[in-house]
């Protein structure tokens, strides 16, 4: 059924976005490649499944081998900031999908074809990926308003000054890298067992850029509008044809008018329209 | 008494300048020390380089007897260092209380792990705003810092480094941009938190504010130290005298006035 598949898509689309929302959002470390670790939860659960292993692990293997990665990349950003950083997670990025394109082993250009299915049908495989992007969304609301998140606040404020409080910044934001990359390894797997076929294309560039418009459509750190604009933005290009056609030319629109007219994106506007409706209640 | 932060031998090259030169003094336990000098002398660079932002190209400093000068700055923020920066920087995005509660939790922000497994901060919010009641501006506990003036920020850096419980607080020109009034109201507050049992270096331009709270001074001048020791007899000095106030003519009435 077609709204099974579009909710299906959704959640796995709504870990992806909250898992970069982790680390640019949280900790204000950005990142341009961070498909790249949506691949490599792809590539690993499929190879594992692909060679008979079971799916239930795939997951919890998938989310080790980004998070393995992720702790990796992470130590670029103790090193660069800002920009340079963002050019060094580009950089991540394209060394990705280089490397799999060269290896036989991930199915070079051609990919993993005949991922097994999960077997468990459609519906409880959408029930599962919405009870995993349910469970994502309760973590993010709750690391959002733990210590942790407070510390992530100040360093993605200003490290310098977190430093005076005593704070670690090289290891809150390895942790923010690992948990991230672990969530992105997390959506990949869900992803490769639903369309049960991987190419190196579903994890370029422009992937790490359309996840990243997610977060900024959404609203840099806020956790329910990052959920709202990646349920929209994933399932788009799925009901109009127009969408996927034009996909980046409306994604470059879609930046460039929240940058200019609302940086702080749906969340901002959501509050401003909550605010005018509160408002006038009180006001009549 | 023992010298609780103990300074020898520091120094701190930038390029070919000489922006530090073999400087060393004690902070005593208990002690209010100024650390004064013209523009330029290394004051600022003294700091850094206790706080650990600045690397020094020689020189040790303990602190409670341990070496330091090797550690990054959150490790010696947590064996003891409290630092109020000369230019304020709150953080934007939280209210004067939260910037306080955040240093308040530093038990809690000590490891990511144990950080995610507690999300109250009750007992934090309820010492920040002691803090703030303590620093006097208890009124500004929910207001973000864009809505604060210069007065009030210096203040809550302040008290967001007294939340770290340091046995040495470090304030680095706390008084500049403050009126008279708020630059002596401010004042008498370190003089009392220095009452009850913290070790304050104070960095000021403010040489009238210093010369009355201070017991003891360090003055530097062009990155070496010319003078350490009681108030009086160190602006008595005529090298301090030279160095000092032949550098800030209008500081010289005020001075010689304090002193005398």
């Amino acid at each position: 059924m077609y709204e099974i598949s579009l909710l299906t898509v959704m959640s796995f689309s709504v870990i992806f976005a909250l898992s970069l929302n982790l680390i640019t959002g949280f900790c204000g470390q950005i990142s341009l490649g961070h498909a790249a670790f949506y691949g490599i939860g792809a590539y690993s659960a499929a190879l594992f499944t692909t060679d008979g292993g079971s799916f239930w692990l795939a997951l919890p293997l998938a989310m080790a081998v980004a998070g393995f990665f992720g702790f990796i990349v992470g130590f670029a950003s103790l090193r660069v900031r800002h920009d340079f950083l963002a050019i060094t997670t580009m950089g991540v990025g394209f060394l990705f999908t280089g490397f799999v394109r060269q290896q036989d082993f991930l199915g070079g250009e051609e990919g993993i074809a005949g991922i097994p299915d999960p077997g468990i049908g459609q519906i409880p495989y959408m029930l599962l990926c919405a009870a995993l992007a349910a469970a994502v969304i309760a973590f993010s609301l709750y690391l959002k308003r733990s210590w942790m998140g407070h510390a992530f606040d100040a360093i993605a404020t200003d490290e310098d000054t977190a430093r005076t409080l005593g704070i670690d910044v090289a290891r809150y934001k390895l942790t923010a890298f690992v948990f991230g990359t672990a969530l992105a390894g997390l959506a990949g797997a869900l992803f490769a067992h639903y369309v049960k076929f991987v190419e190196v294309e579903s994890f370029d560039f422009i992937e790490s850029i359309s996840v990243l418009a997610m977060v900024i459509v959404g609203g840099i750190g806020s956790v329910w509008g990052v959920v709202v604009a990646a349920a929209f933005l994933s399932v788009l290009p799925l009901l109009l044809q127009v969408f996927a056609d034009f996909k980046l030319l409306i994604y470059g629109v879609l930046l460039f008018s929240v940058m200019y007219f609302a940086p702080g994106g749906i969340d901002s506007l959501m509050r401003m329209l909550w605010r005018r409706i509160s408002g006038r209640r009180t006001a009549g | 008494m023992d010298a609780l932060l103990s300074i020898t031998g520091v120094s701190v090259r930038f390029g070919g300048v000489n922006a530090l030169a073999d400087v060393g003094f004690d902070v005593p336990q208990g002690a209010l020390l100024g650390l004064i000098g013209p523009n330029g002398a290394g004051k600022t660079t003294m700091m850094r380089a206790v706080t650990g932002m600045v690397r020094p190209q020689a020189g040790s400093i303990l602190l409670d007897g341990a070496e330091i000068s090797r550690l990054p700055t959150h490790r010696r923020v947590r064996l003891g260092l409290g630092l109020s920066q000369q230019i304020v920087r709150p953080f934007a995005g939280m209210t004067a209380a939260e910037n306080v509660a955040l240093a308040a939790g530093y038990a809690k922000t000590a490891d990511p792990l144990r950080a995610l497994a507690t999300a109250s901060r009750d007992a934090e919010r309820e010492r920040a705003r002691t803090l703030l009641d303590l620093v006097g501006i208890a009124d500004a506990a929910d207001a973000l810092p864009a809505e604060l003036p210069l007065g009030y920020l210096k203040r809550v850096e302040v008290a967001r480094a007294l939340a770290l419980d340091p046995k040495v607080l470090l304030l680095d020109e706390p008084l500049a941009g403050l009126n008279t009034g708020e630059a002596a109201r401010l004042a008498d507050t370190v003089v009392d938190l220095n009452r009850q049992g913290t070790t304050v270096v104070l960095i000021e331009h403010n040489l009238s504010e210093v010369m009355r709270v201070c017991r003891h001074l360090v003055v530097l001048d062009n990155g070496r130290k010319i003078g350490d020791g009681d108030p009086a007899v160190v602006m008595a000095d005529p090298a301090v005298r030279d160095a000092y106030l032949g550098a800030a003519k209008e500081g010289s009435g005020k001075a010689g006035h304090a002193a005398a």
